[in-house]
């Protein structure tokens, strides 16, 4: 294993690399097509190098420990406001989530559908390409259009294009409420529909999910709203009588309880400890309850409105040809390696974007070693 | 700015091209006679000027395709435009190249609330967009302050922002996808309605990629349902220092307004007597706003205007009326045009981070004295995205090279503390040769095999973002 202490040591390992390497931060979410290799820790880039609460802006090495970077925004009432989920529990890893792996799959949770995805939030990055040199692209300003966005181009390639040294993001205030509204009992398609109108309101809602099975086992939309105490309690009612057509709305203002509720919708805890293969599928919206429909799943939970699918499925069930028609993409999340490596973790791309992709890799690590096949 | 030398070869080829893209366009969207390519000779950056070849303008992704096709074979250069209405020179063309303008493609696609996204042509300008949707009160958040003529094709290769990106993004936090046309003539889907990049975020990559990857010419974007109301508060301060604490406390204090903007004295006072919108007599000037219901926006204001005072202000008025906070925003909103009226000016864009504010305009204001150049400056502060407008004669011999060594200056200066050289406007020509002073010769490097991937043959818009020495083997190839 190969464990560089900081950029300079980075650079002289994949220099010096022989073969493939297999890039790991805190070893957490093996995602993706199977991949072999030396192993290449970043864990050991690790340290906040920047923050700068009054610009909403921090710094820190790839290898930084999420906890770190979010114990340090706390202190001052600031936050990562992708909210990128934690795989842990979903994917039965242990080990410590890595800053650079949030960036590296573009992880985020609930709040994306209105505060934008990890890479949203990205202001620049510090990288080693395949052949050893360092690049740097971006910056730590908010507003950066010099050159091409090589940022949003590493955020979510998995380490296929280069080894994340440092990175640079906005963070935003916490805010001081929140409010969760919860309707029981509805359909899919009402859920869905009862979420567009919530996300098309002036209301500022911050997380829309439904599940079909709750914790006690019936069908739950819940609705996030955060900000200032009063704000939320006028947006709370004022919601409350928009979606009065749904039925019973009964408000959750408890902090730890809703935060309990939403990591539970962030981590997929409803399919951790059960069997089968996860599937994560992007969609609109308004598609959600026929491709939900369409999947014959053990058990289906909806974010981001409907537009966000988590899928438990059958083993080895190929789950893509099952959306034919539909646009969007499927993730395969969790299934044994050889469902990966035939089904494929990433969905197809149309011929000239591969071409492009195949392009961009052939130019930043003309040597296949990182993470080779990985995304195929 | 040096622009290459244009090919002779290519300029003895163009009746042979006219006629070519007479094959596939209406008569009327090929534009080959000298008085008429004269309307494409520049874009907002109006101190470079140079005709085209000729200009197309065709009606269809599939005349884009059509005419790219013709320009791949040929081999001739591609610039493609908007609406001409970039700062940096985006859309400058060279004298043996073809302007491809989107002006005809400006329809409405598709448009769905219940999906929150709005389908368009990329001709159709910014503020129609908004336009398009405001009856059922949404609205297109990114809005430069070209926004009544700026086309979305551009806004997108130059990944614009405005005044209300601190709480909504800049062009790419609100593009969902994009249909493109490659060079050799390919259409390309890239993001649709849904959310995410399936693999690598390459509709992120062709996002402020300055119409070097492809040419859109269809665009997904996001709409937003309207705040319930909006309102605006104006400080007036007697220092830069104290104005910049001000707006790091107000963001500290958990906060977050949906604009900060930024004017110093020169500024406040050119655009008073231009606008009579009765600012106060102050160094610094703070607009800021924020968004909801009535009662929200008392209780943000409460904590910001309470911030405000310690700062020792001049002035705190908050508006009361949809009239008060017009005037408010009349000054800011034309302080572009008020200062063209006084002077000529040339405009920048670097980004700073927000701490290094007082600082930043302490040396502006040096190189305004050692250049012997008047400086205003006005800009987002929330963001840090400054826009000092040096003012010069153009009809005063050399004194178009003195601002541009006084800009170049405070660009390098923004680099140095840790910002950029352009945080909305794009390189364009403009600051093309200032790339090594922020990125090192990999760095660009890197850039540069973007474009090799999408485009081989270096025959999109070539002479731009780049410096002409870095770029020149790519393009002579």
């Amino acid at each position: 294993m190969l464990s560089p202490a900081d950029e300079t040591e980075l650079a002289e390992a994949v220099g010096g690399a022989r073969g493939p390497l297999r890039i790991v931060g805190g070893g957490t979410r093996p995602l993706g097509n199977p991949v072999s290799g030396e192993v290449l820790s970043v864990a050991g880039l690790s340290g906040i190098t920047l923050y700068e609460p009054g610009a909403l802006t921090m710094v820190a090495q790839a290898g930084t420990p999420l906890a770190e970077i979010e114990a340090a925004l706390a202190a001052e009432n600031q936050r990562l406001a992708f909210e990128p989920m934690d795989h842990r529990a979903l994917l039965g890893t242990t080990g410590t989530p890595t800053i650079g792996g949030v960036v590296a799959a573009n992880v985020s949770g609930p709040r994306r559908v209105q505060a934008g995805a990890c890479r949203d939030h990205l202001l620049g990055v510090r990288l080693v390409d395949g052949q050893g040199r360092v690049i740097k692209n971006g910056g730590r300003v908010m507003k950066n259009v010099t050159g091409y966005d090589l940022v949003k181009l590493m955020a979510g390639s998995y380490g296929t294009l280069g080894v994340l040294s440092e990175v640079s993001f906005k963070v935003l205030p916490r805010t001081a409420a929140r409010a969760v509204l919860l309707i029981d009992g509805l359909t899919e398609a009402q859920a869905i529909r009862a979420l567009s109108m919530a996300l098309g309101s002036p209301f500022e809602v911050t997380g829309a999910a439904h599940t079909p099975a709750g914790i006690d086992g019936h069908p739950v939309t819940m609705i996030r709203l955060e900000g200032f105490e009063s704000s939320v309690i006028y947006r709370a009612k004022a919601l409350r009588a928009l979606l009065a057509e749904f039925g019973d709305i009964t408000e959750e203002h408890d902090p730890d309880r809703t935060r309990a509720g939403w990591a539970w919708v962030r981590d997929v805890q409803d399919f951790a400890d059960r069997a089968g293969d996860v599937w994560r599928i992007s969609v609109k919206p308004t598609d959600g309850a026929q491709v939900a429909a369409a999947l014959g799943a053990k058990a289906l939970l909806f974010d981001w409105g409907g537009g966000l699918i988590w899928a438990l499925m059958a083993p080895g069930t190929d789950l893509r040809a099952r959306l034919a028609g539909v646009k969007g993409h499927a993730t395969l999340v969790r299934a044994e390696r050889a469902t990966r490596a035939g089904l494929g973790a990433f969905q197809p791309e149309p011929a000239p974007l591969a071409l492009i992709s195949k392009g961009l890799r052939g130019k930043f690590d003309p040597k296949g070693i990182f993470n080779r096949g990985l995304m195929g | 700015m040096e622009m290459p030398v244009p090919s002779a070869a290519i300029m003895a080829k163009k009746a042979r091209l006219v006629s070519r893209f007479l094959s596939v366009l209406p008569k009327d969207a090929v534009i080959h006679a000298a008085a008429e390519t004269r309307a494409y000779e520049c874009d907002a950056l109006t101190a470079y000027k140079c005709p085209p070849l000729c200009a197309v303008l065709p009606g269809s992704t599939q005349e884009v395709a059509a005419v790219l096709k013709i320009c791949d074979e040929e081999r001739v250069p591609v610039v493609p435009r908007g609406s001409g209405t970039s700062l940096a020179g985006g859309a400058l063309p060279t004298a043996d190249s073809v302007i491809l303008g989107v002006a005809r493609l400006n329809d409405v696609l598709q448009t769905d609330y219940d999906n929150r996204f709005i389908r368009v042509q990329t001709g159709r300008t910014n503020l129609s967009v908004t336009g398009a949707v405001e009856e059922h009160d949404f609205f297109y958040a990114p809005d430069p302050s070209s926004q009544l003529a700026c086309a979305i094709a551009g806004n997108i290769a130059m990944n614009s922002g405005g005044a209300h990106c601190l709480k909504y993004g800049v062009t790419t936090n609100n593009l969902l996808g994009v249909t493109m046309v490659m060079m050799d003539g390919t259409v390309v889907e890239v993001g649709g309605a849904h959310l995410d990049a399936p693999r690598l975020d390459l509709l992120g990559l062709i996002c402020g990629s300055e119409g070097q990857l492809g040419v859109v010419t269809e665009a997904t974007l996001r709409i937003l349902r309207k705040p319930e109301g909006a309102r605006p508060v104006l400080m007036g301060f007697n220092s830069a220092e104290a104005a910049g604490a001000c707006v790091a406390d107000i963001i500290k204090a958990g906060v977050l307004p949906v604009a900060i903007e930024y004017m110093d004295r020169l500024c406040i006072e050119v655009t008073d007597e231009f606008s009579g919108a009765g600012y106060p007599d102050c160094e610094a000037l703070l607009i800021v706003e924020v968004e909801g219901a009535e009662a929200e926006i008392d209780e943000q204001l409460g904590v910001i205007l309470q911030i405000a005072r310690g700062h020792d202000p001049v002035e705190l008025r908050e508006s009361r009326s949809p009239e008060e906070s017009a005037a408010i925003w009349l000054g800011r909103k034309s302080a572009f045009g008020a200062v063209g009226r006084i002077n000529d000016y040339m405009c920048l864009d670097g980004t700073i981070p927000v701490s290094s504010l007082p600082h930043v305009l302490r040396r502006i204001g040096e190189l305004s004295e050692s250049y012997g150049l008047q400086v205003g400056n006005v800009f987002h502060a929330g963001d840090g995205n400054m826009h000092p407008l040096i003012l010069f004669d153009a009809n005063k011999p050399g004194d178009l090279e003195l601002c541009e060594a006084f800009g170049a200056d405070i660009l390098r200066l923004c680099v140095e503390v840790g910002g950029c050289l352009t945080g909305e406007h794009g390189v364009g020509i403009e600051k093309r040769d200032l790339m090594l002073d922020q990125y090192t010769p990999d760095d660009l490097e890197a850039q540069l095999w973007v474009k090799d991937v999408f485009d081989p043959a270096w025959l999109l818009n070539p002479a731009k973002v780049f410096p002409l020495k870095i770029s020149e083997s790519r393009r002579a190839a």
